[in-house]
């Protein structure tokens, strides 16, 4: 790839997650970096505290959930006719729609569209499905520099970092680190940051606004992701706060827009529901401060030429299981990742993914396909990073009941993987040993002895204290002590003298 | 009313005590339990971990063993819950015709301690004393999957001479998920070393909970951490145990 096709000064490649590790070695060098922990803990308890006020507000709220989830429920049972409707209706209003089963699909067209315009640089509205196919790295390697636009993601990008959140990409970031990014790569990507910049918000605001400036009224393309579209009239719907995104859908002259396929809603009254949904458990705000709607083209106002570019990229797949579709309902709100614990100790980097946190571990894992064939380590570590607390599916608001997925998903990796796989081995021989014992009462209480004996040999004052073990049971004894195994069981108790004893 | 006891495969091995203290308790306010000896596991750790062929013997030993009882009580909400919503997608995956049938005789006779309490035999107080300051962690599994709501609470605040303390992030998990205490065990750990310190904040004597596998999790770290803090299960101050 030739330097003249990156943001001048930006030499290393585009940073990707390939070769991330599986969860619990990521999740382990993400514990040791203090500083992360530090800011994620205050972004999410700030975030969490002001959505449960904004959810508190309405009496209505379950209501709206449940609408919600049956609303996306019917949009995934009636797939195939509402996006031959939105086409039908894009078409007619001045709109090229284009189907793309897969990321290379998507960014092929995108970047022929890109060219049939003469364009080398585009603006770009913050999208998840565009991480999600690296359609910057693919339009870099076609020549095309793509400008990030929304706040945190122009820290991203500046900090050749990768998002950690979906809503909020850089809250891995505190204001002295973003300072420091812009300090030092603002002026290799245009309009260079203030001599006397300081890590105040505002300030930081500011100089973000005036390196933007020039970027939003120099490009002839954008490109976006969408919030919804809605079938009955072919209209796309952006939800945005920093008005970036209006920017870019309004100044353009070709705006190109790709889209998962499972954005759909049926009418203009379905989106009600959701403009209601989306701003309070994502921003905790009542109304996010812009939403554009546009549907094709308007003659003499906006972007005279709008794409389309539907997406599949496993979502049919993920469609084909009765249990693991309910994540396509997702409206990609985060509420998800600000409650989750394990989110809140790790951050987003570790799961791999531009999906992090609990709707990730359940998305990712989908959309590569496990539902069609094995998975690889990273993959399938996914579903396990999770304690099962239940906080997700609490705040969700279309009902993704993510622990009932994440134990489906646990199920197809262990099918999949069986006793092969090199990380399931030990723990499939121990839940082959436990089925043993427990198949038995008489083989229960023949381990029991056993186990109580152990506690007897290996046990110090009622604990068994630091424990050198190989693998699983070795874990346990890595951070906390075990209470020694009872002398004399439960049932041992009971069939001696419990049974009677008064 | 005929009455069985649910164990549980940890209290019965690590924390036979807990067992004990509810048969105390529950003859107390006089109500003879039967412990059914055929009684194993519920199946949770197979179920979620992944491992759901492994479940369906222990379903149908489950269904079988305390088929006939008028209530089964458990003092483990995890384990209720288990039973109660699970057991049935075990059954109904297993391919055996009688099994859904024998699932739904049972499983919702199955109540957790404090549901069995509270709702069954309408006491929230139990005539125990306990005059210490106690620190309460209520269970993901017990508010967010089986939804016993205050239930402990208005158990323990009942008890003469308990006080009980606010602990901060009360509702956060504390990091022991089942297996996910060993397969992600750096995540765990540090999710019960916040959660050591908020208890730890509260200055509480004494930690409870109405589950012992959150509570071994815990105690576990308290104990590495050299913390004074006892750890018992809510049967124990119930039946009035004061060691």
């Amino acid at each position: 790839m030739s330097e003249a096709t990156r943001p001048s000064g930006v030499r290393e490649p585009l940073p990707t997650f390939a070769g991330t590790p599986p969860f619990p070695e990521a999740a382990k060098a993400a514990l040791a970096d203090a500083q992360l922990r530090r800011n994620l803990r205050r972004a999410t308890t700030t975030i969490r505290t002001k959505r449960a006020s904004a959810i508190a507000e309405r009496d209505d709220w379950e209501e709206l959930r449940l609408a919600g989830a049956a609303i996306k429920d019917d949009v995934l049972a009636r797939l195939p006719e509402l996006l031959v409707e939105l086409e039908a209706n894009v078409t007619a209003a001045g709109g090229t729609v284009h189907w793309a089963r897969d990321a290379a699909e998507a960014n092929a067209i995108v970047a022929s569209i890109v060219h049939d315009h003469g364009a080398t640089e585009v603006v770009k509205v913050k999208s998840m499905v565009t991480q999600e196919i690296e359609l910057n790295d693919a339009l870099a390697r076609e020549g095309i520099v793509a400008w990030e636009t929304d706040l945190a993601e122009l820290i991203v990008q500046l900090g050749h970092d990768l998002p950690s959140h979906i809503l909020v990409p850089a809250i891995h970031r505190n204001r002295r680190e973003v300072r420091q990014i812009f300090v030092e790569e603002m002026a290799k990507a245009g309009r260079p940051a203030p001599a006397d910049l300081s890590d105040d918000p505002r300030a930081l605001a500011e100089a973000a606004r005036l390196h933007l400036r020039e970027k939003f009224l120099r490009a002839k393309v954008a490109i976006s992701g969408a919030n919804f579209a809605v079938a009955e009239t072919g209209t796309v719907v952006i939800v945005e706060s920093e008005g970036n995104g209006r920017m870019c859908l309004t100044l353009p002259d070709t705006l190109i827009t790709v889209m998962g396929i499972e954005k759909l809603v049926p009418t203009w009254r379905d989106l009600e529901v959701f403009l209601q949904l989306l701003p309070r458990s994502s921003t905790a705000e009542r109304m996010n401060p812009y939403t554009s709607m546009w549907t094709g083209v308007t003659p003499g106002d906006g972007p005279q030429a709008f794409h389309l570019v539907l997406l599949d990229n496993g979502r049919v797949d993920t469609l084909s299981d009765p249990v693991g579709r309910q994540a396509l309902r997702c409206i990609k709100c985060s509420a998800c990742l600000n409650v989750c614990p394990v989110y809140e100790r790790i951050g987003g980097h570790a799961y791999g993914s531009p999906y992090p946190g609990p709707i990730g571990a359940i998305l990712t894992p989908q959309l590569r396909g496990i539902a069609r064939h094995a998975v690889d380590e990273q993959t399938a570590s996914l579903p396990y990073a999770s304690s099962l607390c239940g906080a997700c599916f609490e705040v969700c608001p279309v009902r993704i009941d993510i622990p009932e997925v994440l134990v489906h998903l646990r199920a197809q990796v262990v099918r999949q993987h069986g006793w092969r796989a090199r990380t399931l081995t030990e723990e499939a021989a121990m839940m082959g040993a436990l089925g043993v014992v427990f198949g038995s009462s008489r083989r229960l209480d023949a381990a029991e002895r056993l186990a109580g004996l152990g506690g007897r040999l290996f046990g110090h004052r009622g604990r068994i204290g630091r424990l050198r073990l190989p693998g699983l049971l070795g874990a346990w004894f890595r951070g906390r002590d075990l209470r020694v195994p009872a002398r004399t069981s439960f049932r041992r108790w009971w069939s001696g003298q419990g049974r009677t004893r008064r | 009313m005929r009455v069985a006891l649910f164990i549980t495969c940890f209290n019965d091995l690590l924390f036979p005590e807990v067992g004990q203290a509810v048969v105390r308790l529950l003859r107390r306010l006089g109500h003879e339990v039967e412990f059914p000896a055929g009684q194993t596991c519920c199946g949770q750790i197979q179920f979620n971990t992944g491992y759901r062929d492994a479940c369906v013997p222990l379903v149908r030993r489950f269904a079988e063993t305390f088929a006939g009882f008028d209530a089964v009580v458990t003092p483990s909400p995890s384990c209720a819950a288990m039973v109660r919503h699970h057991h049935a997608t075990v059954a109904r995956e297993a391919g055996d015709p009688r099994l859904p049938a024998a699932v739904a005789e049972v499983a919702p006779r199955v109540h957790d301690l404090t549901e069995f309490l509270v709702d069954v035999l309408g006491v929230t107080d139990v005539g125990a004393r306990f005059p210490h300051t106690v620190a309460f962690h209520p269970t993901c599994h017990s508010v967010r999957l089986l939804g016993i709501g205050d239930r402990p609470q208005r158990l323990l605040t009942a008890v003469e001479g308990l006080t009980l303390v606010d602990m901060p992030g009360a509702d956060e998990c504390c990091g022991f998920g089942g297996t996910f205490a060993v397969k992600n065990v750096d995540t765990s750990v540090a999710m019960g070393a916040d959660k050591v310190a908020a208890i730890r904040s509260t200055g509480a004597e004494v930690l409870t909970s109405a589950d012992t596998s959150c509570l071994m999790h815990l105690g576990g770290l308290l104990s590495r951490g050299r913390a004074s803090v006892r750890v018992m299960h809510l049967a124990q101050i119930l039946a009035g145990d004061d060691r």
